[in-house]
């Protein structure tokens, strides 16, 4: 291992570090503008020059390779006055408007010009102007201020896999454009806002809305995948400006998704903000009292097997557990967090978890990716396999829809035909499977929202078995289930599924239109088809005026993600605790507690005083959520339904990547997007421009 | 000029190669190995510029792209960065004025005078009748045949304010003149004559002659 001394201090790092890296682990700040951690090496904005001994120039700290003695000096004169010389050339071209720009308090370029930066200009030339390009809905440019340091241009050659912008010109005409101006169409495209050093690229939905010092910051988790991306909330006074990743190595890493990124001005908006009773056909808003009154006088008196509870995607796990034991209290066995009708199992855990882990995908060997397009249903695990994918040696099938995924596979089938026939070992991607010492699956919902998905999971556990996707003797577990649904692990790991002799979804909503259910309880349930629910009570406890409310008798308004401390599981199953940013609107209140205050009402009284007492009652219920934050091993086992698989082709249940949920649907910023990006996979026609 | 705002986006004739190009864009394609093919993307623009009247237009730049299965943007950086590829359509005959400090101090602000006034046009434009367009350009690299003009693909050096316009005119009227030295030199010789190894046996004792360099 090579061993150098960095002002003084002699560090022996890995093979193949930087001089920057090693800098860096004996905390030796060292200025950078084009170099990232998570992308190629471009070496081009010469920040980090450093000296070296034997060297007559300064050498580029980030593109040189520590190598074995070298002396590094970070801290002469000598150096500060070679950075200063290249923050002068920064800067020759640079627009003083910081006090109208949108990066100004978070700016790399402002906060080193403080240390390197010359109080004058010695440039007497014009300054040179570019004109502003336009890259989509999401991201504001102000080409102008752009330094090139190509980090944009690498994230989405690199890490987003669509290599549409680039830098056409050179030297003083030097430009980034995307091609023909047109909008960036990836699902990560607003991270190139939190990688651009200066204030080139910025959030358009954001632009001179706030100041970062205005804002306060908390950490918390997103819900509009089921990855459970680490998030910051920024807000001010009470409202929610804007969101931000935080960094997870084994998560997100320090991407999120555009949709987690910018659909937060849905939390303004369609908000259910004080408790509505439908009266004479028509809500009518009413005190809380009042609801609960009218619930009470519907539910007395009526058996639990005539009750029936459906929870959402968006839930947390508190909510969840409240419902389920007032349900349980109610005597009704009538209850299902699946609403999409997923043919999952509740049990063994292994069956519905995304067991090799997100960080785990990079130590696969080849994976078969069955009815999911990942790279809509959840962008920031499509960006791991793309990660994978580049670092060679991946060999990629999909079985289903043949989108663009943003890297190569093989596309082995449509339906489930392709499956059963590699189940059976007769396909040559079956030989992939087995040859791979670390193979993997992903099940996507499209595989089992169907008639069949019973018989679906079982050619897959079939799959499994006779692929050798489990390896026992590494540890190795390849089966994984992608979710769409932040809150669909929380249930399953819950129970809240149908009890003994309950209804599952499709039978609720059956019954409901029978006239066997007369009261659906709806805890953030909008994906059903509501017009089938009959003359049924129904109650919606929930955020957003979406389909839920539209149907709703009663509503009894909840708060939305960034309003409340709740729990929320990830695909991975993993156990993570989100925070308030702000306290929901009007009379809307936590889920958790409005369950309670009901149970009160419905004089079968919940025992939680507190959200601690709800937390007990969760581990108690199962103990990985006294496990927050890591991986608990799921135990394998036998799973599966009965019947044939059906010839249909397998679809993505997500159409429209920006629109999937009641706080997506309410975006202003997502509509805007699904007009940009709408239809953008269909092929030109001669009719088009 | 923004290398963004012009030509990109207009409406143009589509492009493909011709067969023979097709054919000489395979052979280069040849000579890298296996995967490498995007390393002729330089050879295949200057194909595709060829057969395209002097200039490429958007359709072959993502014809080459797709040609070498990479993206176009990819394509397009390469394009706008060297000032070989011309981005807008040009005239017959590319008119290319060397201006740096060699031709310069050996008369080149005479040639692009003369220059302007046969053509009728500055540097930047394409005459009425698409015979012409004039540029100017750095340094063309035969600064000992100063002052030198590039017309398309050949040198005219040692040029003088007649031999200019005399060349001129043979291109307007449809000729192709010599070219290289127009002063009857060849290739760098001194111009009067031989100065050094101008004879003896070879065997490296030559004294130079004395008052010469």
């Amino acid at each position: 291992m090579p061993k150098l001394t960095i002002d003084g201090t002699v560090v022996e790092v890995e093979p193949g570090l930087t001089v920057l890296q090693a800098c860096e682990l004996i905390d030796v700040e060292i200025p950078r503008f084009c170099y990232h951690e998570r992308l190629s090496i471009a070496g081009n904005c010469r920040m980090c020059l450093v000296a070296m001994e034997g060297s007559p120039k300064p050498i580029a700290s980030c593109a040189m390779p520590a190598a074995d003695g070298m002396v590094i000096h970070t801290n002469t004169p000598e150096v500060h006055k070679m950075r200063e010389g290249v923050m002068e050339f920064l800067l020759i071209n640079h627009p003083l408007d910081c006090p109208i720009c949108d990066q100004g308090g978070e700016c790399d370029l402002q906060d080193q010009a403080l240390f390197y930066g010359f109080d004058r200009g010695r440039y007497i030339e014009n300054k040179r102007a570019v004109r502003d390009k336009y890259m989509g809905p999401l991201i504001k440019t102000i080409m102008t201020r752009c330094i090139h340091c190509t980090r944009c241009i690498r994230f989405a050659t690199e890490v987003a896999g669509v290599p549409e912008i680039g830098a056409i010109g050179r030297g003083e005409n030097m430009e980034v454009v995307t091609y023909l101006d047109q909008a960036l169409a990836s699902e990560l495209s607003g991270n190139v806002i939190d990688l651009c050093p200066v204030g080139a690229l910025t959030s358009k939905p954001y632009a001179f809305v706030a100041r970062p010092w205005e804002l306060s910051k908390t950490e918390t988790i997103d819900v509009m995948d089921a990855v459970g991306s680490n998030i910051r909330v920024d807000a001010r006074g009470g409202e929610v400006l804007r969101v931000l990743p935080r960094l997870n190595e084994e998560i997100n890493e320090e991407w999120i998704s555009d949709k987690s990124r910018f659909a937060c001005d849905g939390l303004r908006r369609q908000r259910l903000d004080r408790p509505y009773l439908r009266v004479d056909g028509k809500l009518r808003p009413v005190r809380w009292q009042e609801a609960f009154d009218a619930i009470a006088a519907r539910i007395k008196n009526l058996p639990g097997r005539k009750i029936a509870a459906v929870a959402g995607d968006l839930v947390d796990c508190e909510a969840m557990v409240a419902l389920q034991d007032l349900m349980a209290a109610l005597g009704s066995p009538h209850l299902d967090c699946r609403q999409d009708g997923a043919a999952l199992p509740a049990e063994p855990r292994s069956a519905y978890l995304f067991n090799t882990t997100i960080a785990g995908i990079a130590s696969a060997g080849a994976c078969l990716l069955i009815g999911t397009n990942p790279r809509r249903e959840a962008p920031i695990i499509n960006a791991r396999i793309r990660e994978r994918y580049r670092a060679g040696g991946f060999q990629i099938g999909v079985i289903g829809p043949a989108d663009d995924l943003t890297y190569p596979y093989d596309h082995l089938g449509d339906g489930p035909e392709a499956l059963v026939k590699i189940a059976d070992g007769a396909h040559p991607f079956a030989e992939v499977l087995r040859a791979s010492e670390t193979p993997m699956i992903v099940v996507g919902q499209g595989a089992l929202l169907r008639g069949d998905g019973g018989a679906v999971l079982a050619a897959v556990r079939k799959l499994v078995d006779t692929c050798g996707i489990l390896r026992p003797d590494s540890g190795w577990n390849g089966f994984n289930v992608l979710h769409t649904a932040a809150a669909r692990v929380g249930g399953l790991d819950l129970g809240f599924v149908p009890q003994r002799g309950g209804k599952d979804v499709a039978a609720i909503v059956a019954g409901a239109e029978a006239g066997e259910i007369e009261v659906v309880y709806l805890l953030g349930a909008d994906e059903l088809p509501m017009e089938r629910l009959g003359g049924a009570f129904v109650i919606y406890q929930g955020h957003h005026g979406d389909a839920g409310a539209h149907r709703a008798d009663v509503i009894l308004p909840g708060a939305a993600y960034t309003e409340k401390d709740a729990t929320y599981v990830n695909t991975e199953g993993r156990v993570q605790f989100a925070t308030r940013v702000c306290y929901p609107p009007g009379d809307a209140r936590e889920d958790w507690a409005i369950l309670r205050a009901l149970s009160d009402a419905l004089e079968c009284s919940l025992p939680f005083e507190r959200l601690a007492d709800v937390r007990a009652r969760l581990r108690e219920v199962n103990p990985v959520f006294a496990e927050p934050d890591v991986i608990v091993r799921a135990p394998w086992g036998t799973f599966g339904g009965t019947g044939e698989v059906g010839s249909e082709p397998f679809v993505s249940p997500i159409e429209n990547f920006y629109m999937t949920n009641a706080i997506s649907r309410a975006s202003v910023t997502m509509a805007e997007c699904t007009r940009a990006f709408a239809g953008k996979s269909e092929k030109k026609t001669g009719t088009h421009g | 000029m923004s290398p963004a705002g012009d030509g990109m986006g207009a409406a143009e004739a589509p492009f493909s190669f011709s067969e023979a190009n097709v054919e000489r864009a395979k052979a280069v394609i040849a000579k890298y190995p296996d995967g490498r093919q995007q390393s002729a993307v330089m050879a295949l623009l200057d194909l595709a510029q060829r057969q395209n009247g002097g200039w490429l237009s958007q359709p072959a730049l993502e014809y080459v792209a797709e040609f070498l299965g990479m993206p176009t943007i990819r394509v397009a950086e390469v394009a706008t960065f060297y000032t070989m590829y011309n981005r807008t359509p040009i005239g017959r005959h590319h008119v290319q004025v060397c201006t740096n400090l060699s031709c310069w101090l050996r008369g080149s602000d005479e040639i692009a005078a003369v220059c302007r006034e046969t053509l009728g046009i500055d540097f930047g434009q394409t005459s009425a009748d698409g015979a012409f367009t004039l540029s100017e350009v750095e340094c063309l690299c035969a600064c000992v045949n100063a002052p030198i003009v590039q017309i398309d693909d050949d040198f005219y050096e040692d040029l003088t304010a007649e031999s200019m316009r005399t060349i001129l005119d043979a291109l307007r009227a449809g000729q192709t003149p010599k070219p290289g030295s127009q002063i009857g030199r060849t290739s760098s010789e001194p111009m009067g004559g031989l100065t050094t190894l101008t004879g003896g046996d070879g065997d490296g004792g030559e004294a130079r002659p004395t008052g010469e360099s």
